[in-house]
């Protein structure tokens, strides 16, 4: 379906500049789509930029264009809600790489004006947080109230602390990590294996064919859920229930609950998601490791953010982006002197907690902008 | 709602524009004090819901434990180190006292005196193990796991070389004479700073 989707139309810019790259290739200009939710001030001061997911887009408080649902963090953001846009100027641009409208692997060659698909370049977590700083010249926004973002969304938080540090005043960072652990690699080259091993998946250059790899991407993405909730979460939720039936079909039908509905999420997602923006942006997140340029120490990356306010938060039963990966980043920025604030926050719902429900996490994220809630 | 009396000593007696770490900060009452006087203040607190009540308030608190987590921060990163009523519940108070003073030259100290009179009489009277205003959980379940008299910890900084640059003594939330301070004070708050 990713001809449907590449219909939609986004509010986007194109910044006539060269984007260069981590890789050391660059993007001869960077086209970024972006929502924003309530007024900037006067004097610029209060602009909050949140920094979405591997599979979340730039539609955070409003209904999403292809699939009609509320915005992914809908409860989060909103006037009078914890990130509270009777306050802040909330701004969230898709990310690099990705499909709801900024430059990434469906962008058109400039030449051919075919889609470059696996010719766009390999981009990071470093390059999204450029090309978001652009967005920000481009916007007139000098300096952020804050950055905030959870899971991917904390990778650039962090790099933007790290590249950035004068740019922003204070630094959110949810159920993330400052670099992507063995585990994570492995997870991520399941689900990109899983996609380049549809033949559908056509080399990436399925755009203009009537087929794309729909089935790949469904079983990344089925794989990928699982890693998202915690066992005791799936056990509560499925157990070993069957789905509408009361025997075993002795087959391999989806019998358990839990494999109608992993199917259920697999196939949904590829109506809102690219195979190809989902190769690359796992990938983006595979190359994340903040202190890979400081000789392997995390505060070097931290060495100019002392002034930054962080408040890193992590969920118990989180076995993705585990607390000890928070724990690591507060020591890192402990040592540099740098204002940290810390919790491990009790919670059943895994790494997918940050999105859901968590009341001490609302009050949480009000306080770390400087807002009681 | 009032500071609790101990903290209020303490809090005026930190400069303004002091760097602090208030290790075992509760939910932030003593930093809150803090800032407001352009102290920046922040915290080390064990307990989650604390923690997030310390963060919903606008504050920089880790949740973490001092008996471990101290070694996390580097040496001299505070003017003060601030430790409330917590040197008794921790594993090796000695070597918390240590880190304290590596984290920063000067810290405040302060905990239940278990000399005062009253504890003395209980245990003498009854036999059993003291149950007070300030310390109101029976044995078995109290946090309190190493019990701590003022001489007991004039002992202890005596020891380690570290000078004692100022002591309040409380009685009933009120000031109390260092005069037989050991019957009398129901708790102590100490300065102590590096020996020199």
């Amino acid at each position: 379906m990713a001809s449907a989707l590449h219909q939609i139309v986004h509010q986007s810019v194109t910044i006539p500049a060269t984007l260069p790259l981590d890789s050391g290739q660059s993007l001869p200009s960077v086209t970024i789509a972006w929502q924003s939710y309530g007024a900037l001030n006067a004097d610029r001061s209060n602009a909050v930029l949140l920094c979405h997911a591997l599979t979340g887009d730039q539609y955070v408080a409003s209904d999403h264009p292809a699939t009609g649902k509320p915005g992914w963090w809908a409860r989060m953001v909103g006037p009078g809600k914890p990130i509270d846009t009777d306050r802040f100027h909330v701004i969230c641009a898709n990310v690099l790489g990705s499909c709801m409208g900024s430059s990434g692997p469906a962008t058109p060659d400039p030449v051919t004006g075919a889609p470059l698909g696996m010719a766009f370049p390999v981009i990071t977590i470093g390059d999204m947080v450029r090309a978001q700083a652009m967005l920000l010249d481009h916007l007139g926004i000098a300096r952020l109230h804050a950055v905030v973002g959870g899971s991917m969304g904390g990778m650039q938080t962090l790099a933007w602390a790290a590249n950035y540090p004068q740019r922003l005043e204070r630094a959110l960072v949810i159920a993330s990590a400052a670099r992507h652990s063995a585990q994570n690699i492995a997870f991520h080259e399941v689900g990109r294996q899983a996609i380049m091993a549809d033949p559908d998946w056509q080399d990436g250059q399925y755009y203009g064919s009537a087929r794309a790899p729909t089935k790949g991407l469904a079983v990344a993405r089925m794989a990928a859920h699982i890693t998202y909730l915690s066992e005791a979460g799936l056990t509560e939720k499925f157990g070993r229930r069957l789905q509408a039936r009361d025997i075993k079909s002795f087959g391999f039908d989806a019998d358990f609950q839990i494999e109608s509905y992993l199917r259920h999420q697999g196939l949904a997602f590829t109506d809102r998601f690219d195979a190809n923006a989902y190769l690359y942006i796992t990938r983006a997140m595979d190359y994340f490791d903040l202190a890979d340029p400081h000789d392997g120490r995390l505060a070097g990356a931290f060495a100019g953010a002392k002034e930054v306010r962080f408040t890193l938060v992590s969920f118990d039963t989180d076995w993705l982006y585990p607390t000890a990966e928070s724990r690591r980043i507060v020591q890192a920025l402990q040592s540099v002197g740098a204002a940290a604030s810390f919790v491990e926050l009790s919670a059943p719902y895994g790494h997918d907690s940050f999105l859901l429900d968590v009341p001490a996490l609302d009050r949480l994220v009000a306080g770390a902008l400087g807002s009681g809630f | 709602m009032a500071l609790r009396p101990d903290l209020a000593i303490i809090a005026d007696a930190v400069p303004s524009s002091a760097r602090v770490l208030d290790v075992g900060c509760g939910d932030g009452e003593l930093m809150e004090a803090l800032r407001a006087k352009g102290v920046d203040a922040r915290g080390l607190e064990i307990d989650p819901a604390n923690v997030t009540a310390a963060i919903a308030r606008g504050q920089s608190v880790v949740q973490g434990d001092a008996n471990r987590d101290l070694a996390d921060y580097p040496g001299d990163a505070f003017d003060y180190a601030i430790l409330s009523q917590t040197l008794q519940t921790t594993e090796r108070p000695d070597l918390v006292v240590d880190e304290l003073l590596r984290i920063a030259p000067r810290a405040f100290v302060s905990f239940p005196n278990f000399a005062h009179w009253r504890v003395r009489l209980s245990l003498l009277w009854t036999g059993r193990m003291p149950m007070t205003r300030l310390l109101p959980v029976a044995w078995y379940e109290t946090p309190n796991i190493h019990h701590v008299t003022v001489s007991d910890f004039r002992d202890l900084v005596r020891t380690k070389g570290i000078k004692v640059e100022r002591v309040w003594h409380l009685s009933g939330d009120k000031p109390a004479s260092d005069a037989a301070a050991s019957w009398r004070a129901e708790h102590a708050i100490f300065l102590i700073s590096r020996a020199s």
